[in-house]
């Protein structure tokens, strides 16, 4: 980070003026425990013997035979407790809100994998929580919604704008705004104000440093590249942090193409976008020329979301990582693809980088690539089954 | 003197109106913002209609809905503005996020919006500490860029904003997004006080003022008062008729200020 709160000329704090003190308060408690022994110690116990970690990373041999090129590996994000990495972030803020005084979480959902992982998080700690979803995410995801309820967790369908993830955000914040004398947003990608974007990428680098030390271990050497999907990019930065400075280690985003870039119906930032100023933060959004935030889209909610977190948008300037759309459904024939060669089923988000690996593997021999398997695709199995014209009684 | 300056003085409290552009369509805004001058309202903001207002509540994210589907653009507005101009008198300001300023070309918005006869520009997604993306460019554009405090900003950051105010100083009156409330709890007297400490600057509240009483009750603590949902509320409501709605209610407010 360059200066306070900047990703170069991305990120910033584009607020309402009455939530500024709550993003103040948020990064003076992490100035204050992020430190902290005794908060590490805490927060690193939750993530081994609640969260399950460290992931596994795993040779997945069937795919690389199959393939025929680079040697891939799986970090298995899609092994922690809630089936997402979506935890790591959540179980420190949720620490962090705890430390502040703060008695009840709200959080906005795409997939619902972060609104259960808030959900869990919350219960386990006890504290009151607030899930804003939209109604259109709600519908496709049902299954998520009935779970963050099991968990204890009020769920707002939104119904404002375009009903997804984007407006989601948009009502959380209207509800931090009201509200946040008890209340801590948990913002679940490295997204919005700062000191958001800097928090959740410190929560979710160990991804990235596990990838090292695992990686050492069985290889003895880096990876020649490490593979993520993109939405908000909180998977993606915290398996990219730690390799930044390797420049032998090519990082690589995927980027939900939706029907493809050349259609309106995509989420491809990158690709597609300009720089603009919205959800608190300068960065890449698709919008139009007026700098109207456009209705995007993609087969996964999770990904359906027209921004990119402003430490993308520098490295993607600056070439360290390249950002490739994929689309739905490259998407859907690599969900198929690592359920059949590996027994795993990806969440379908995940399987944006699968694809990409497909893709490239083969011209890869001698290589090595890591690909972030952000989390498990059980919340996708129906929604996959209905459009393949298979009848299931959920 | 310019026009914001002008209307604040002498002490009188101003009533300020809030119109979301475009909203049913050009044409109504023009016919409104005529009909708000001649009902007694002392200055009026404009909104530009954004896809995503994280700062407005239902009633004029509605309006920013349906103003953006009937086609209004930035574009209409400033041409809206500049047939007003030719027989409106008080001062008009732009509300709007800063996503469609910044896409737009910010010094080409404020440069336009200054031709046009726009005198100020309220961002409410722009915070002190951002204000440095507009500042400059509104200080050599002769645009006020009008402030925000809330009843959530500290000591220190009121005093920042109010020494370095322009225009006049956005007072909220309340937690939350724009919209009517029943009553308003906070403490907003002692902001407009705190504020009033650092800088010699007029003082209007908005956020949740929706009738003739709260507006009285608000204006005893301000130099302004700032009405906004009331009044989208009644376009929405008054489809044809909008202009009657809107002079009915605004001089009713007026008459008790």
């Amino acid at each position: 980070m360059d200066k306070k709160g900047r990703f170069g000329e991305y990120g910033g704090q584009y607020i309402p003026e009455t939530l500024m003190s709550a993003v103040v308060e948020f990064e003076s408690a992490y100035e204050r425990y992020g430190q902290d022994a005794d908060f590490k110690r805490e927060l690193s116990e939750l993530l081994q013997k609640y969260a399950g970690r460290p992931s596994l990373l795993y040779y997945a041999e069937n795919m690389t035979n199959q393939l025929g090129g680079a040697k891939i590996y799986l970090k298995r994000e899609d092994l922690n407790h809630t089936g997402s990495h979506k935890i790591n972030n959540v179980l420190g803020q949720a620490l962090l809100a705890k430390r502040m005084g703060k008695t009840r979480i709200i959080a906005e959902t795409g997939a619902g994998q972060h609104g259960v992982a808030a959900a869990t998080a919350a219960t386990l700690l006890g504290m009151e929580c607030e899930i804003f979803m939209g109604a259109e995410d709600a519908e496709r995801q049902a299954l998520n919604v009935f779970r963050m309820e099991l968990l204890g967790a009020k769920v707002n369908r939104v119904t404002s704008g375009t009903q997804v993830l984007k407006d989601a955000v948009n009502e959380t914040m209207r509800e931090w705004t009201s509200r946040m004398a008890d209340t801590h947003y948990a913002l679940g990608s490295c997204m919005g104000p700062h000191p958001f974007p800097m928090i959740v990428r410190d929560f979710q680098k160990i991804i990235g440093e596990e990838i090292r030390a695992q990686m050492l271990e069985q290889e003895g050497r880096l990876p020649d590249m490490v593979v993520a999907c993109v939405g908000g990019g909180s998977n993606a930065i915290g398996a990219f942090y730690d390799f930044i400075g390797d420049e032998g280690v090519e990082l690589v985003g995927c980027e939900a193409a939706g029907l493809g870039v050349d259609t309106p119906q995509n989420a491809a930032t990158i690709a597609n976008g300009s720089v603009g100023v919205f959800h608190g933060m300068k960065s890449y959004f698709c919008q139009d020329e007026y700098g109207q935030i456009a209705p995007v889209y993609s087969i996964s909610a999770g990904l359906d979301y027209p921004g990119i977190g402003p430490e993308h948008a520098r490295l993607a300037d600056s070439g360290r990582a390249k950002y490739v759309p994929v689309t739905d459904g490259e998407a859907v024939q690599a969900f198929e693809f690592l359920s059949r060669a590996e027994g795993i089923i990806p969440a379908i988000e995940s399987a944006h980088a699968v694809a990409y690996v497909m893709r490239e593997a083969p011209k890869m021999a001698g290589k090595i690539i890591v690909v972030n398997l952000s989390g498990r695709g059980d919340k996708d199995v129906a929604s996959i089954a209905r459009m393949k014209g298979v009848d299931v009684d959920e | 003197m310019n026009r914001i300056e002008g209307a604040f003085k002498g002490g009188k409290k101003v009533l300020i109106t809030f119109v979301t552009g475009g909203d049913p369509s050009i044409e109504a805004t023009e016919r409104i913002i005529r009909a708000l001058e001649e009902s007694g309202a002392g200055l009026i903001e404009i909104g530009i209609p954004f896809s995503d207002p994280i700062a407005e509540g239902t009633v004029i994210q509605a309006a920013d809905m349906r103003a953006l589907a009937a086609g209004c653009t930035v574009d209409k507005l400033f041409d809206m503005v500049s047939r007003i101009r030719e027989s409106v008198k008080i001062p008009l300001v732009f509300m709007t996020y800063l996503n469609p300023i910044f896409t737009y070309g910010k010094e080409k918005f404020l440069s336009n919006s200054k031709k046009c006869g726009i005198d100020g520009i309220i961002v409410p997604d722009m915070p002190f500490e951002e204000k440095g993306e507009l500042g400059e460019l509104c200080k050599s554009s002769g645009i006020s860029l009008i402030s925000m405090i809330a009843p959530t900003s500290d000591a220190k950051r009121v005093a920042a904003i109010s020494r370095e105010a322009e225009g006049f100083l956005y007072c909220v009156s309340s937690l939350g997004v724009t919209g009517m409330r029943g009553e308003i709890k906070t403490n907003v007297g002692e902001l407009v006080a705190q504020a009033k400490k650092s800088a010699d600057i007029p003082c209007a509240i908005g956020f949740g003022i929706s009738n003739a009483a709260q507006a009285k009750e608000m204006s005893r603590l301000a130099d302004g008062v700032i009405i906004g949902s009331a009044i989208v509320d009644l376009i929405a409501k008054n489809r044809g008729r909008e202009e009657e709605a809107v002079r009915e209610f605004v001089s009713g407010i007026a008459r008790e200020l």
